[in-house]
């Protein structure tokens, strides 16, 4: 089966500055993908860069061939075709991510009306309500009708990131972008989601692209890891493969942190 | 008699919103304590209360058997002296406009202390680690972690006998993290932190003793490697139970 996303040799530059250097790799359908970093990195520019939203001052070469189209230089009208659809973001802020005078419901309904459209599939207004809370039932929300009428604020933030993956699911996107999805939320609410995330992704056949710093965290949500450090892409294998024997210095001095805190943990629970 | 004795310290906003509930610790010289909660268990309010930045709704807080008053301006001099903090922030806890030197010096001449200052500076300068042309920058010359270092250095300079240490560690990347622990643990030979984070491995990484919260209270409490390995409390159990492991 051929890659839905394969980078080739992409590189970010602002201006004089290069910001991602001659980066590949790729995703096949259903494939769950982590990608590693510190902050500066790169790993959310690439994930940026290939839904086509680098900002203006920013320019990306190489190749990023997702689902059989170009994105690099690739016009406005193509960009949108692929958003949604094929490809779906989820962020760490939730709040942010949500329009605040906007009920939640009617947001997730925003995009399970044009995804129907997409379909050229007519709708109406009983039908895109049945599928909003279709929806947040199938995110785990236990009110859905309740929660459908509150707005972002009054929610918590759990719940939140939750009414985004919701969003996300809206359009059946071939791949979910999860850009730092729990770094907001507390440790038990970030157990709840990725179980949700892993769980969905599986039903859904959709491929991950899972972003994070916290090394525990991606080893729990993805099969592979590519790991990047500042801009350059130092290491690409299993899950197992990185943990127990990494190619790279840099990449074996984050895991040895990481194994340094687990330790603390002991070994009883 | 125990260097910090919380006893029966409640925070309400009214009577509707209690913060924190019937809540009682000690705390021993040289025995670092860590706090663990997740947002909106009372951590962050429990951390005014013991800087004396809040005033309990009831119950109290004494220091070496003397109650903090903070009314007594006097008394809260020589409890600041004793008592700093490192917040979680580096990026807002500094002042953009003061060199480094200036910044690290400020609890000095705040609470007037009679010290060599440059001397005490470069002390605690060197005690974290700062590059020796630290001095005369600014922050923005600085990265997160070296941030943390000078506000570090600020909490140390007065040589206080207790910091407070509120997710420290929570804005660094995973190899700053790591220094900045090594750092902490090295410190406190001289001086107890209390740790307050949501992160048990942290704490479990510098603090002999642990105190689990939840809404408001301390639902368990002990030596961190006796808690870790026979959790009591159903949330200590959940906790521990949702915080991602290494396979």
């Amino acid at each position: 089966m051929s890659a839905l996303l394969t980078i080739d040799r992409m590189s970010i530059a602002a201006g004089e500055r290069q910001l991602v250097r001659n980066v590949s790799f790729s995703i096949a359908p259903g494939e769950r993908l982590g990608l590693i970093g510190e902050s500066g990195s790169g790993k959310s520019l690439t994930a940026l860069a290939l839904i086509g939203l680098l900002s203006d001052a920013m320019m990306a070469t190489g190749s990023i061939l997702l689902a059989d189209t170009e994105v690099v230089g690739a016009r406005e009208r193509q960009l949108v075709a692929l958003r949604g659809p094929v490809v779906a973001t989820i962020f760490q802020e939730p709040l942010t991510a949500l329009d605040p005078l906007m009920r939640v419901g009617r947001q997730i309904g925003e995009v399970v009306r044009r995804r129907m459209r997409h379909d050229c599939v007519s709708t109406s207004s009983q039908q895109v309500q049945a599928r909003v809370l279709e929806l947040l039932a199938r995110v785990s929300i236990p009110d859905p009708e309740r929660l459908a009428r509150a707005y972002p604020h009054e929610i918590s933030g759990g719940q939140r990131q939750r009414v985004a993956i919701a969003m996300a699911l809206a359009w059946r996107p071939r791949l979910l972008i999860a850009d730092e999805p729990t770094t907001a939320l507390d440790v038990t609410t970030q157990a709840d989601i990725l179980k949700l995330i892993g769980q969905l992704v599986e039903e859904e056949n959709m491929a991950l692209l899972f972003i994070s710093h916290d090394i525990p965290v991606v080893a729990a949500a993805v099969d592979r890891v590519a790991v990047l450090k500042q801009g350059e892409l130092v290491e690409d294998g299993s899950v197992g493969e990185v943990l127990q024997a990494p190619n790279n210095g840099y990449t074996r001095s984050l895991i040895e942190a990481a194994r340094t805190f687990d330790r603390a943990l002991g070994r009883l629970f | 008699m125990s260097f910090i004795q919380v006893e029966n310290l409640s925070f309400r906003y009214d009577q509707t919103r209690t913060i924190i509930e019937d809540l009682s610790l000690s705390l021993e010289k040289g025995r670092n304590l860590g706090i663990v909660g997740e947002s909106g268990s009372g951590k962050t309010t429990l951390l005014r209360l013991l800087l004396g930045l809040a005033q309990p709704s009831a119950g109290s807080i004494s220091i070496d058997g003397q109650v903090l008053d903070t009314k007594n301006w006097q008394f809260m001099r020589d409890f600041r002296r004793r008592v700093q903090a490192v917040f979680q922030d580096p990026y807002s806890s500094l002042d953009p406009r003061q060199a480094i030197f200036d910044i690290v010096a400020e609890p000095l001449r705040a609470l007037k202390i009679d010290v060599d200052v440059a001397k005490a500076v470069a002390e605690a300068a060197t005690a974290v680690g700062l590059p020796a042309d630290a001095a005369q920058r600014y922050p923005h010359e600085f990265s997160g972690g070296q941030r943390q270092r000078i506000a570090i250095a600020r909490a140390i300079v007065a040589r206080p006998d207790l910091v407070l240490a509120d997710e420290v560690v929570s804005a660094l990347d995973l190899s700053t993290r790591i220094l900045i622990v090594d750092l902490l643990k090295a410190l406190s030979t001289s001086v107890t932190f209390v740790v307050v984070s949501h992160d048990i491995a942290l704490v479990a990484l510098l603090c002999p003793d642990i105190a689990i919260m939840e809404k408001g209270r301390i639902v368990e409490s002990g030596p961190t490697e006796h808690v870790l390995s026979n959790p009591v409390h159903p949330y200590t159990r959940r906790l521990l139970a949702s915080t991602p492991r290494l396979p």
